[in-house]
């Protein structure tokens, strides 16, 4: 620990005071404060949920000049996006690992940076054959180019046109994501507006490009990547990002989008980019945790809601599970939207069709993960000790169809004995996760059922475990004899800890009929619930899941908006 | 100088009627089609001695109107039955029988959601049936007709009314599965209903983006309102289609394959038949696929670059094969009086996407989800008296199969057979012959490529104003004078003469 503290020691902030739990902790250098007991019984707006969209939006509620009460059901702040020492030595980002999509307006609004958020830009990723060849993923364009010429010379000729396809359909989709959707029901000056400026942007991109946009976002990415490339590792490669999270296969409609989805962030402007938060995933939300503080805002962990209390058709604050009321005529839930809907609102509260919608809304659980704490570096055979790529992630995927067929196990209940794997050694590149000569990996794995015929059990959980580890060790052979201790999450236990419905990343699928203004519902894609006072502005919202911060702004705005006080939020950076 | 200012390549269902309308309006027309018979797969075939069939064997998206303004009836066609119901069946359970207007032998909470999802679908076809029937816009570059159909479009949508419009934003992109889910309870049920969803293409009750899209399409007919049988088969249309085009002067030469479309200063100027005969014309009209169309007849060298590649990348593999076998009696279905419906032999939609995984990878499932009708029992012309015939698309038979058809032919068929013997025990006893049809067979026999029935996939993706895509969707192509009027283009695939018919009123439009 003592290690982690030299890090952050000469950045600590004057503002924010330390408390750190045992459980819990923080490499970056600023502290939130928690607290056991709210200090009023009254406050502006109460934030359900301290995951990183919740401290957004509360931050900039309190930017606003509002008295801001953040809530949340676990001893630690962050939800899905933090860093914890689960086993002494190494910290874990054992949620959310990566990250890109974060709004760098927001970052640099909030001043981020200086509560002690630093975001290391990462590259390099392997594809592992079990043939032992690999194919690898550059940041440098030639690189690439003669990389894919090793697997195929037309398919390297596709590379420059399938890059610059993708990127187009990126930048487009940059310009919506700190924006309200519109709603095509309205006749209302500001969605017909939105609707214009949404019109325009599509139509800026020449006729043609529109089709073959309106082609993209309902197509599969196995189709997607048929068109452009031949060789089976190379679609491998890129089909990865199509299924992350997602309860379809590589081969289903719409999952273009979601390849798309994992392109369309960036890392300090560089579109496409992923990079790694310094001490973790946590720091994202520590140092949300430290503006929202700066401006005022408190958090309350350890408190559970039990339910959003409406009187005559307006919301006056939440009951905590433990009885204590706390009264508010904000309340803005970073659940998803079922849980929010089904579980802490009074079906009785709410239009019986919002139940129906919140009941049939689709949030599957389809991802596992695996993080372990390693005493050594692991060999890969395939690549030398040296290599350049010995430091990046790793994938280990020979074809599309054994994607595929790993969704297939899924879809009938059960996880692939041929688990895609996405390893990424988040250690190299943030030397604040584990002591020199340790290391963390995080291991992504798709697919892992919500459920499994009888249920979860910790026996079955361990089998999903070594299913994994046996997955590794067919490209690293001794990767077991560096294990010092290891993390299994199956969606049961991100749904028991985090509190996503199903253990579903993205707060809900992320199908067209939830996207944009279907996000979560038709109707109610403009954050605001059925109840007045009442706000939504968790991933389940627009524009979705990942570690955006756009959820909880864009939401804060809308609010800032029904108050009548001066917006805060900034607009996004618009790319050149 | 030519007899003729119009060919048309392909005496199918769109040929015909493109030919027909294009007559009276009149052009000088000439068909050239490459079999010995008009109507392409909607043609009756004798399949056995005595037994006839067609491929295409329901009309549910035929509309009044193209029957009307072509005089079909004159020309010798009517309907053996109005409106056929369709039939959820599930081994060991009593069937459900479903009709446009209700359910029989349902639950009552299935009963009355049934009545919700048919009020809300009707709702969603009546807004967008206009669409089907015109040439697709433009969304930029488009003329004023085109702003005109997005403005309708438009005002369609918000007509239904908000709830509504939001309602069909959201389906349009679920799977089958999904929105029976959302209805209802009955696992055969919902299987019977998830058929039309996915029938014919590369997709099953999982797969987002098509299910309600290709709903509307079946919709789109307004003959009954129903699901219509000819009398006579199929081919009963068509040859009506054949009578009403040559009433009007059309011309049409069957058994003459177009070997290749001639192309001068970038417009069309004929096509050259098989045998060497040139045929001068300044308009080609191809019923063809797309692929074959562009690729094949016309020449990529007439054709820049991205438009052949939009065109290489079509999907166009068939996944459905088609079953004929000629029987000595009258079929015995456990559960029923009489096989006059549309039998669904698909218990749940489990058992549909179990069947597609196994097509996914090149194989096919032991399982058969099949739609089975007996047009035999409403017909007394297509069978001997006292015998059947049974007509049955069968999924998911994969066109590019591993070890290819002539390998895996007897098995398909076994397996098929198996899976009807679990509905109609015995059924293996009545038969005489049997014909299977896989796609592969449908390409060969009748010059489709990939033996797809939509001629390229059916998906929203390539749908309205990318259908068959970018450049051609217009039922113009880059080359002047080169049209396209097969299922390929708007609206699709299924038998309604449809995409002639609009292409027809394009080209004239256009001089």
């Amino acid at each position: 620990m003592v290690l982690f503290m030299s890090f952050i020691i000469p950045l600590l902030s004057p503002i924010c005071s330390v408390e750190t739990s045992d459980k819990t902790l923080s490499s970056s250098h600023v502290f939130h404060q928690v607290i056991h007991h709210a200090m009023k019984s009254k406050y502006d707006a109460i934030v359900i949920g301290a995951g990183h969209n919740g401290l957004t939006n509360a931050a900039y509620l309190a930017k606003s000049g509002l008295d801001v009460l953040v809530v949340e059901k676990n001893d630690y702040i962050g939800g899905a996006a933090v860093s914890r020492e689960l086993h002494e030595g190494w910290l874990y980002s054992n949620c959310s690992y990566v990250c890109s999509l974060l709004r760098q307006s927001v970052h640099r609004d909030l001043d981020l940076t200086r509560h002690g958020l630093m975001i290391v830009p990462y590259s390099g990723t392997t594809n592992f054959s079990l043939n032992g060849n690999y194919i690898a993923e550059y940041g440098d364009h030639d690189m690439q180019y003669r990389e894919i010429k090793r697997h195929s010379l037309r398919d390297a000729d596709a590379i420059h046109r399938y890059e610059t396809d993708l990127m187009r359909y990126a930048k487009l989709i940059r310009h919506f994501l700190l924006r309200t959707p519109a709603d095509p029901t309205s006749f209302k000056p500001r969605d017909l507006g939105e609707m214009m400026f949404m019109a325009k942007k599509f139509a800026g991109m020449g006729e043609e490009q529109v089709y073959e946009f309106i082609r993209f976002m309902t197509m599969s990415a196995g189709d997607f990547l048929d068109e452009y490339f031949e060789s089976d590792i190379v679609k491998a490669l890129y089909s990865t990002s199509s299924i992350i999270g997602t309860a379809l296969g590589v081969y289903s409609p719409g999952t273009a989008y979601v390849l798309l989805h994992h392109v369309m962030g960036d890392v300090d402007g560089a579109v496409g980019a992923w990079g790694l938060a310094r001490g973790g995933m946590g720091a994202i939300s520590n140092a949300l945790a430290g503006a929202l503080q700066e401006h005022g805002g408190e958090i309350l962990t350890e408190a559970p809601v039990a339910q959003i209390i409406v009187k005559n058709g307006s919301t006056t604050g939440v009951a905590l599970e433990d009885g204590r009321e706390i009264n508010a005529d904000i309340v803005v839930s970073n659940l998803d939207p079922k849980r929010t809907f089904t579980k802490i609102m009074d079906a009785g509260d709410i239009p019986s069709d919002l139940r129906k919608k919140a009941e049939n809304f689709k949030i599957r659980g389809s991802s596992g993960k695996v993080n372990i704490a390693l005493t050594g570096k692991p060999d890969f055979p395939s690549l030398p000790a040296d290599h350049k790529l010995r430091n990046g992630s790793f994938q280990f995927l020979d074809s599309m169809e054994r994607m595929e067929r790993a969704y297939d196990d899924w879809k009938h209940g059960r996880w692939s004995d041929d688990p895609f794997i996405e390893m990424t050694q988040s250690s190299v590149w943030d030397p604040t996760l584990a002591s020199p000569g340790h290391y963390f990996v995080s291991c992504f794995i798709q697919y892992c059922p919500a459920d499994v015929e009888g249920g979860w059990t910790p026996e079955k959980r361990d089998a999903f475990g070594k299913t994994v580890i046996d997955q590794i060790c067919n490209y690293s052979p001794n990767f077991r004899d560096h294990i010092a201790h290891m993390e299994i999450r199956t969606p049961f236990e991100i749904e028991n800890e985090i509190g996503l419905t199903e253990g579903n990343i993205f707060q809900g699928e992320l199908t067209i009929d939830q996207l944009m203004f279907n996000r979560p519902f038709p109707g109610y894609s403009q954050y605001r619930g059925p109840v007045k006072g009442m706000y939504m502005c968790g991933s389940g919202t627009h524009p979705g899941g990942g570690v955006s911060s756009a959820c909880g702004a864009n939401s804060a705005r809308e609010i800032l908006m029904d108050l009548k006080r001066p917006n805060v939020v900034p607009e996004d950076d618009v790319d050149e | 100088m030519s007899k003729y200012d119009t060919l048309i390549i392909g005496a199918g269902h769109n040929g015909l009627a493109c030919a027909a309308y294009l007559a009276k309006a009149g052009r000088k027309v000439l068909v050239i089609e490459a079999n010995e018979q008009t109507g392409g797969l909607a043609a009756t075939r004798e399949f056995a001695p005595g037994f006839r069939a067609s491929v295409a064997h329901t009309l549910p998206q035929l509309n009044r109107s193209l029957v009307e303004e072509l005089e079909l009836e004159k020309h010798g066609f009517k309907l053996a039955v109005d409106s056929m119901p369709t039939v959820a069946m599930a081994p060991g359970k009593p069937p459900i029988t479903i009709t446009p207007d209700s359910l029989q032998g349902a639950s009552a909470q299935d009963s009355a959601a049934y009545q919700d999802y048919r009020r809300l679908l009707g709702k969603f076809a009546d807004a967008i049936n206009p669409f089907w029937k015109k040439r697709p816009p433009m969304i930029a570059d488009g003329d004023m007709g085109d702003l005109a159909t997005l403005g309708k479009f438009g005002w369609n949508l918000r007509r239904m009314g908000k709830d509504d419009m939001r309602e069909m934003m959201r389906m349009i992109a679920l799977p089958a599965q999904d929105l029976m889910d959302e209805y209802f309870d009955d696992a055969a049920l919902k299987g019977a209903l998830s058929w039309d969803c996915n029938v014919g293409s590369k997709l099953a009750p999982r797969s987002p983006n098509n299910a309600v899209l290709a709903l509307l399409l079946r919709m789109s007919g307004d003959l009954t309102g129903g699901l219509p049988l000819p009398a006579g088969g199929a081919g009963s249309f068509t040859d009506a289609l054949a009578a009403a085009a040559r009433s009007f002067g059309v011309e049409i030469r069957c058994g003459q394959a177009v070997e290749k479309v001639l192309v001068e200063n970038m417009s069309v100027s004929g096509v050259q038949l098989a045998g060497g005969e040139q045929i001068l014309a300044t308009t080609v009209i191809s019923n063809a696929d797309p692929k074959t169309s562009f690729l094949k007849l016309l020449g990529a060298q007439h054709l820049d670059v991205q438009f052949t590649h939009r065109i290489n990348r079509l999907r166009n593999q068939g996944y459905v094969a088609k079953l004929h076998l000629a029987l000595d009696g009258a079929p015995t279905f456990t559960g029923l009086d009489s096989a006059t419906g549309r039998l669904m032999l698909t218990p749940s939609m489990k058992y549909i996407e179990c069947a597609f995984d196994e097509a996914k990878y090149g194989g096919y499932a032991s399982d058969l989800p099949m739609e089975v009708i007996v047009p035999s029992l409403v017909d007394n012309s297509l069978a001997p008296a006292g015998k059947h015939v049974l007509s049955a698309n069968v999924q998911y038979a994969p066109y590019a199969v591993k070890g290819g058809w002539e390998a895996h032919r007897e098995q398909f068929l076994a397996n098929a057979i198996d899976t009807l013997s679990q509905y109609a025990p015995g059924i293996e006893s009545q038969i005489s012959a049997a014909e299977l049809l896989t796609p592969a067979d449908l390409e060969q026999q009748f010059n489709v490529a990939g033996g797809h029935w939509h001629h390229a996939e059916f998906a929203i993706d390539t749908w309205w104003m990318n259908r068959p895509t970018y450049g051609a969707s217009q039922y113009k192509t880059p080359v002047a004078g080169f049209h396209l009027c097969g299922a390929g283009a708007h609206p699709g695939g299924g038998l309604m003469g449809t995409c002639g018919a609009n292409a027809a009123r394009a080209i004239l439009e256009d001089r």
